[in-house]
């Protein structure tokens, strides 16, 4: 088993005809995900990778059964690229642009309050199913099946605990990225509360930055509700407050709001260890199983 | 992105907010003709990007043409928080007898922004926040309607600001709403909101931050963003696109994906070093990008030594290898040890490749970063 994704989801690719939605849409392909359908406006007719294309998600879904979308739309277009994949009532929309302006994602926040799709992102790697499939840029060969969940704000840094994880053996359920902006559709708590009903998952890694207060809710709401373990990092100890490291949501405010050290304790509180390098995460998970 | 003062509070008069009489000078005869045509008393205000301008005494108030000249001289010029002050916003001085906070921002958690009023304008309104969170009043407005008039004036009345001016300054409030969707603002801030002994309300000072992600759609602000770099590296980091932020240590970083290079960071701290810079080149690590990166490291000359750290993941390494070694070979000598490590697809194939004359290699993140700490404080001494 696995969250959110499995062998059975239809994926419909938004954006398959430029640069990078065609590149990561062959990669997809390649790792055994059922892409059934590109939508791209003005482009119906086209096929990319043996993949039809279709002019608006709702040919694609009614053409082609598809019941997921993931978004690779430049960023002054993707707010309207993921209200499409909204009002289409697909379970599910990974948005893996960056640099949609706040503004815009703060509409999609309220419309995702009225309908029944989940939103993973934007500014997000996306989510792999190891084995089964994956919607979104993550580099299919270094994740490995196994019963580790895995949820995280960052890419890069997603793909470095995996590797610390895989290379010793611990394969993943499934692993999401949620994405580096300050508003997204998935929070840790939606990932969490996934995961610990997940019968196949009997750990969890969780991946946190600066800025915001998802991840001392998200401690909160392991200390009450979870009995699957959760092992912790937080990265941006050593940023300086004001400034943006990076992803949009990465910032400690002039206050102090937002620092890795609340972060931190409020793991700990939780009874959730945090490692202080990536090795040392996978020397906790590798205790709890 | 930030504005300064002057450009925040020109926005805010065009849309019809009172602003206090003002003139931009950067020098001191600039500063004297500007207070000759507004008065006294008048207000010297350095025009810098950090906040608690006063504390740090970049802001003075001079009560005759002597002090005005004192003051700008002393303020143009000066360090402000690691900012050299260049120019000055000469103000007329208010007569006011109370002071409030309004501000428009993002409420992260709740998606939605929110507008908050307070009548202990004035002073540091995150002490306030921390402090006495109730003399803060709040009002969510649903991005999809947009501001409803009410909710401005729900939160001025809850807030309690005196009868006799709320009206306005809910007007007040209403007016930076629209500013903030028109311009994309993350905030704006007004405080203080001064409430003047004529029972005037005048917006004595103003903070405007625009989301740089919407610059894209804000060609007139994205202009004034050219103008805002205050370091001649952040101004370099601009015009090749990078995200970097400079710090005050001299082990250099360049790494892909803000939150493994916020990790590289931590761990130059963590093994005991001190981090110089943030520098997150992105996806792959094609020639062109490492050598702007590598020119980016070696331009700051607090840096000693090198981590560069790619996780390549569907780039392929043996393919960042070829990057990096080209990326070198446009450098005569390299100044600062560099250590590379590479992870990922074909990392083995890629580190193989990479020229060892030029660079050293390192397989685990953990490594890389003990021996560029190590180097770093070799070349110190």
């Amino acid at each position: 088993m696995s969250i959110f994704v499995d062998d059975d989801t239809r994926v419909v690719v938004q954006g398959i005809t430029g640069g990078e939605g065609k590149f990561h849409a062959g990669q997809m392909i390649e790792y055994g995900t059922n892409v059934v359908a590109g939508a791209v406006p003005g482009k119906g007719g086209q096929e990319v990778s043996g993949v039809p294309v279709y002019d608006t998600v709702d040919e694609a879904v009614e053409a082609e059964n598809a019941d997921a979308s993931v978004v690779f739309v430049p960023p002054a277009f993707a707010g309207d690229a993921i209200f499409e994949a909204l009002d289409t009532d697909l379970d599910l929309a990974v948005a893996i642009t960056e640099g949609i302006p706040t503004q815009d994602m703060a509409k999609v926040k309220k419309r995702l309050s009225e309908v029944d799709t989940r939103l993973i992102g934007p500014n997000c790697p996306g989510i792999i199913t190891p084995g089964e499939s994956k919607l979104g840029i993550l580099p299919g060969n270094i994740f490995a099946d196994g019963n580790v969940g895995l949820v995280s704000r960052s890419g890069t840094l997603t793909y470095q605990v995996v590797d610390n994880l895989t290379e010793r053996g611990l394969g993943q359920s499934t692993a999401i990225g949620i994405g580096g902006d300050p508003i997204i559709g998935t929070s840790f708590i939606d990932a969490l509360e996934a995961f610990e009903s997940d019968d196949d998952t009997d750990a969890v890694v969780m991946c946190g930055e600066i800025g915001g207060e998802d991840e001392e809710q998200a401690a909160k709401f392991i200390g009450e509700y979870m009995d699957t373990p959760v092992a912790g990092f937080i990265a941006g100890r050593t940023a300086p407050p004001g400034k943006r490291m990076g992803h949009a949501g990465a910032i400690v405010s002039g206050s102090g709001t937002g620092t890795a050290q609340s972060k931190i304790d409020a793991l700990n509180d939780a009874g959730v260890p945090v490692g202080d390098t990536p090795e040392e995460v996978a020397d906790h998970v590798e205790d709890f199983l | 992105m930030k504005l300064h003062e002057y450009q925040a509070k020109t926005i805010f008069a065009d849309a019809g907010i009172p602003v206090p009489d003002s003139r931009l000078a950067t020098t001191v005869e600039e500063a004297l003709d500007a207070v000759d045509e507004i008065g006294y008393p008048a207000a010297i205000k350095a025009q810098v990007h950090v906040g608690g301008r006063g504390k740090a005494g970049g802001i003075k108030i001079a009560t005759d043409r002597e002090e005005a000249a004192q003051y700008a001289e002393e303020i143009l010029g000066m360090d402000l928080k690691g900012y050299t002050v260049d120019q000055v916003l000469v103000e007329a001085g208010v007569d006011f007898v109370d002071e409030l906070y309004v501000g428009v921002t993002m409420d992260r958690g709740e998606g939605q922004p929110v507008l908050m009023v307070s009548t202990e304008g004035g002073v540091n309104i995150e002490e306030v926040a921390a402090e006495n969170p109730d003399a803060i009043a709040r009002e969510h407005v649903d991005p999809s309607f947009g501001l409803h008039p009410y909710q401005a004036r729900k939160v001025v009345y809850e807030a309690g600001v005196d009868a006799d001016v709320a009206l306005d300054v809910a007007s007040i409030l209403s007016t930076l709403y629209d500013l903030y969707e028109e311009n994309d603002a993350s905030e704006i801030e007004v405080n203080p909101v001064m409430i003047t002994s004529d029972r005037d309300v005048v917006a004595a000072d103003a903070v405007m931050n625009i989301d740089e992600d919407a610059l894209f759609r804000q060609p007139d602000l994205a202009e004034l963003a050219e103008e805002s770099y205050e370091d001649d590296l952040e101004r370099k980091a601009g015009e090749y696109g990078f995200d970097y932020v400079r710090l005050s240590g001299n082990v250099g970083i360049i790494g892909n994906g803000a939150g493994l290079v916020m990790t590289t960071l931590d761990l130059v701290d963590y093994y005991g070093g001190a981090p110089a810079n943030f520098l997150d080149i992105g996806g792959g690590a094609k020639a062109e990008r490492v050598t702007q990166a590598l020119d980016m490291v070696f331009s700051d000359p607090n840096v000693d030594s090198v981590v560069f750290n790619i996780f390549g993941g569907i780039t392929r390494g043996d393919e960042v290898a070829k990057g990096i070694n080209e990326a070198l070979a446009e450098f005569d000598e390299i100044p600062k040890p560099v250590v590379v490590r590479l992870a990922g697809t074909n990392a083995a194939e890629g580190m193989e490749i990479l020229n060892t004359d030029l660079i050293e290699v390192e397989e685990t993140l953990e490594d890389a970063v003990q021996r560029a700490v190590k180097n770093a404080e070799e070349v110190a001494q």
